[in-house]
């Protein structure tokens, strides 16, 4: 679910990617495994998950998140107390070393989705864009699953 | 120089027994459940006192769980990461246990009613496996329900108006006679889950013989 590493190319197909070029840091990053779950409707926050790679021989630090689907996207973290209780805060920049990835994945990091602008259908995808300090973005077509969804398609 | 490495291994093994026999001490003398242990455990379901409305809008409380197994959370429909994704873990449980699974009785119980109305909870629920109930009520009545399950939850502001729920995310079962039998952590993987469930399908009666 993490990576796509170990299987045939063709199950990390759902991989479709692009980077704005003449950035060395941003154009390094690869994304796998992009899904969302289906929404009710466009009042609930929706939540969107993938792993970003950092193939390149430098660190690049995350700083944001833009899509036309919602007003107000940012990058969450879930995190849970020794007490069982669980949070959610914004996780601010996230710095991704050369050749290191990082997983947005239920009950850690997701993209949080506020202020939905149209319903997530299943079945439906749409592009989530992630910024980086050195200015550069890349893009991934997020695929929306069933609401019920617990992973990436395999 | 063998008699000074024998004298090192011997001190060393001298050195082990003593922190064993402290430790061997701490565990005799630990009670086992301290309070802070007891504050944090659910009631039983028959010591439980709060009324809710299921999502069909029927009155609800403890008494309908006890008789049967029961996996209770709580949660809210607002939740974007967390609770959906225990709600998808259990629905995989519940498909995994195949027509056992219908001796349990399954419910979600919302920490926000004042967004998670009786609708909301009836369209929100039917998404993800026809055993789940949703449950809610009035403020207060949730919190009288929290409180029997020593569940904590906060509304925290994300700004614009809007709000967030913390919230204790386990999943409590507890056997047919309504007493808490354990927990199953957030995210916790299916082959431990699944037999955690299944021990509680197991009648109280059939363990004791």
């Amino acid at each position: 679910m993490k990576t796509c590493y170990f299987r045939p190319l063709a199950l990390c197909a759902v991989l479709l990617l692009t980077a704005t070029p003449g950035f060395a840091g941003a154009e390094d990053v690869r994304v796998t495994d992009p899904w969302a779950r289906a929404s009710i409707g466009v009042n609930r926050p929706g939540a969107a998950y993938l792993t970003l790679h950092n193939t390149g021989q430098d660190d690049v630090t995350l700083t944001g998140v833009t899509t036309p689907l919602a007003l107000r996207p940012e990058i969450h973290l879930t995190s849970t107390n020794a007490e069982g209780i669980s949070s959610m805060r914004r996780a601010g920049d996230i710095t991704i070393a050369a050749g290191e990835s990082v997983s947005l994945e239920p009950g850690g990091l997701h993209t949080m989705l506020m202020q939905l602008q149209t319903p997530m259908q299943e079945g439906e995808s749409f592009p989530l864009t992630f910024e980086f300090s050195d200015g550069g973005t890349v893009t991934a077509d997020v695929p929306v699953l069933g609401l019920a969804a617990r992973g990436p398609l395999e | 120089m063998m008699r000074r490495r024998a004298a090192l291994k011997y001190g060393a093994v001298a050195v082990l027994a003593a922190g064993a026999g402290v430790l061997g001490r701490r565990f005799l003398t630990d009670p086992g459940t301290t309070p802070e242990a007891q504050d944090v455990l659910p009631l039983p379901l028959d010591q439980m006192s709060f009324n809710l409305t299921r999502h069909d809008g029927a009155p609800t409380g403890p008494e309908q769980l006890v008789g049967r197994p029961a996996m209770v959370f709580f949660g809210f429909t607002y939740c974007p990461d967390i609770c959906p994704t225990t709600l998808a873990d259990i629905a995989d449980w519940l498909h995994e246990l195949g027509p056992e699974a219908e001796q349990l009785n399954v419910v979600f119980i919302t920490v926000d009613p004042e967004r998670d109305t009786v609708p909301i909870m009836r369209d929100y629920v039917g998404y993800f496996h026809p055993l789940v109930q949703g449950w809610t009520g009035t403020p207060d009545q949730i919190a009288r329900a929290a409180g029997d399950f020593r569940v904590r939850y906060e509304k925290v502001p994300l700004g614009g108006g809007d709000y967030t729920m913390n919230h204790t995310a386990g999943v409590f079962l507890f056997d047919e006679t309504g007493r808490f039998a354990t927990l199953i952590d957030y995210h916790e993987p299916r082959e431990f889950a699944v037999p955690k469930i299944r021990r509680v399908l197991t009648p109280v009666t059939e363990e004791r013989t």
